[in-house]
């Protein structure tokens, strides 16, 4: 379970996020959805420390991560696995090398057995002979299938999703959102996604979450969301440019 | 007035704080680097792409410094009928002064630069954050292992940038325009003393730990947006050198 409580975000003096309160549900997968801008992605970044806030806290199994120094929080992070945005995979290693990084650094396995688990990752994110290629060398949607395998190899409880189909042609959106579900499904571990590709997030999602104005303006299980009466809950489902919600 | 002198004390304030992030990143270099693991592989990696990479750029501005310093050394002395002091003129100017300054700038402009852009790259990416969430510290993994390449490869490649300037200048003095060669090395024999080459010695080994000091940090640092890269690579470049000139001088006045 993790838990944000009162988690409050200032960048240069305009404060992004003014009293985030949510509870992501162990082995579910929640979706935090919101306008561009509105502070998703620096939410989503707390929930592993890679932004400390500058009031509140964010309890990861019963531990506030805020208060944790390096070598504890490091011990924390292990649980988690992480998608960026653009992947984030490194540039100078092969995508064999980024998926085998995480357990040649922190794991005592053997070169065969990292073998085994890297070919394994990849073939469930249908990479299989790929892993020679650099990032350079794939395309946007590969990219974001090694960095999925790259999140999932150390077989983390919690994985993030940062818009993990931004930049991606439909088609190449769903077949990512499939790959989470149906690795969800085998894995069984608690997602958090960041995105604004409604409503087809909504199909992978057990739960949703709406981030507005700095603050979480609704929260409740896929279904209860969808029957919101919250103005800028129905604002932002029927994407009405009119309305509460400021629009730029 | 008083907004004016509030503003100066703002800056004065940031400037500070700046200088102060700056240590502290040096000093969680060094920290970082006696933690285990240890990063032997990266370490000879980054040796690779500051030392042998450079090593041509090095040797060639290091042929053609020695050439023009024959050049310049033999028309100077000639008006004192002094010809015969060229090897001890060019081997305290390139030893304590150009090899070592010169050898850094090489360096600076063809690895540091690079290296600021990688981080830079890496920042803007979110490589350096994929680092953090998989428990890597990034300065550990990018850093500490640069720094140490520095140390290690500036003074061998400085050595190397003495010892084909000092023979490009033998070209020239010796070879071309006639001065006796055994008064060219006995010259130099003669003037030139431990200290000297310690000097040269000390002086490339801050310079590496300069250049790889600030261009990492610039990388480190820079704005996690496109122009990001290209102003912390700029801004690493520029006090690269500007830091390089000053250390210079504050060292020779130093070992002098």
């Amino acid at each position: 379970m993790i838990r944000v409580v009162d988690l409050q975000k200032s960048f240069g003096g305009q404060q992004v996020l003014k009293g985030i309160n949510l509870e992501l549900e162990t082995g579910k997968i929640t979706t935090i959805i919101g306008g561009s801008g509105s502070g998703k992605t620096v939410l989503l970044k707390h929930l592993n420390a890679l932004l400390r806030p500058d009031r509140g806290s964010v309890w990861v199994d019963g531990t506030d991560i805020v208060k944790l120094g390096e070598r504890a929080l490091n011990e924390i992070r292990r649980k988690f696995g992480v998608l960026f945005q653009g992947a984030a995979l490194l540039d100078s290693m092969t995508l064999y090398e980024n998926v085998a990084f995480p357990l040649r650094e922190k794991t005592r396995l053997k070169e065969p057995e990292i073998e085994k688990k890297v070919e394994s990752s990849l073939a469930q994110v249908d990479l299989s002979g790929m892993g020679y290629k650099y990032p350079a060398e794939v395309s946007g949607g590969m990219k974001k299938r090694a960095g999925l395998a790259r999140a999932l190899v150390t077989e983390p409880e919690i994985i993030l999703f940062d818009e993990p189909t931004t930049g991606l042609d439909p088609l190449l959106g769903k077949s990512i959102h499939q790959l989470i579900r149906k690795l969800h499904n085998e894995f069984k571990f608690t997602g958090v996604i960041v995105s604004h590709d409604i409503p087809e997030v909504f199909k992978i999602s057990d739960r949703i979450a709406m981030l507005a104005n700095g603050v979480i303006v609704e929260a409740g299980t896929t279904e209860e969301f969808m029957a919101s009466q919250d103005p800028l809950v129905r604002q932002f489902l029927q994407a009405d440019t009119e309305g509460p919600l400021a629009v730029l | 007035m008083s907004s004016f002198i509030g503003q100066i004390g703002r800056y004065a304030i940031l400037q500070t704080a700046a200088l102060g992030q700056t240590f502290l990143f040096l000093l969680s270099a060094f920290v970082w680097a006696c933690r285990p693991p240890t990063r032997f592989r990266l370490i000879v990696h980054h040796i690779r792409t500051i030392g042998v990479e450079s090593l041509s750029v090095v040797i060639l501005s290091g042929v053609f410094t020695g050439m023009v310093m024959g050049l310049q050394g033999y028309y100077s002395l000639r008006k004192f009928n002094a010809e015969n002091f060229l090897g001890s003129a060019v081997a305290l100017g390139i030893l304590r002064e150009l090899g070592p300054v010169l050898s850094a700038f090489m360096v600076t402009g063809r690895t540091g630069s690079a290296m600021a852009a990688e981080l830079a790259s890496m920042k803007v990416t979110e490589q350096i954050d994929a680092l953090y969430s998989m428990a890597i510290n990034p300065i550990q993994y990018l850093v500490s292992p640069r720094v140490i390449a520095g140390l290690i490869s500036m003074p061998l490649l400085t050595a190397i940038f003495d010892v084909v300037a000092i023979y490009g200048a033998y070209v020239v003095g010796v070879q071309l325009l006639g001065v006796s060669s055994g008064s060219y090395f006995a010259g130099m024999e003669l003037s030139v003393v431990f200290k000297d080459v310690l000097s040269g010695f000390l002086k490339s080994v801050s310079f590496g730990l300069i250049i790889t000091w600030i261009c990492c940090y610039k990388g480190f640092n820079a704005q996690p947006m496109a122009t990001g890269v290209g102003q912390a690579t700029t801004e690493s470049v520029v006090l690269c050198f500007v830091m390089i000139l000053v250390w210079n001088y504050f060292m020779t006045s130093v070992m002098l």
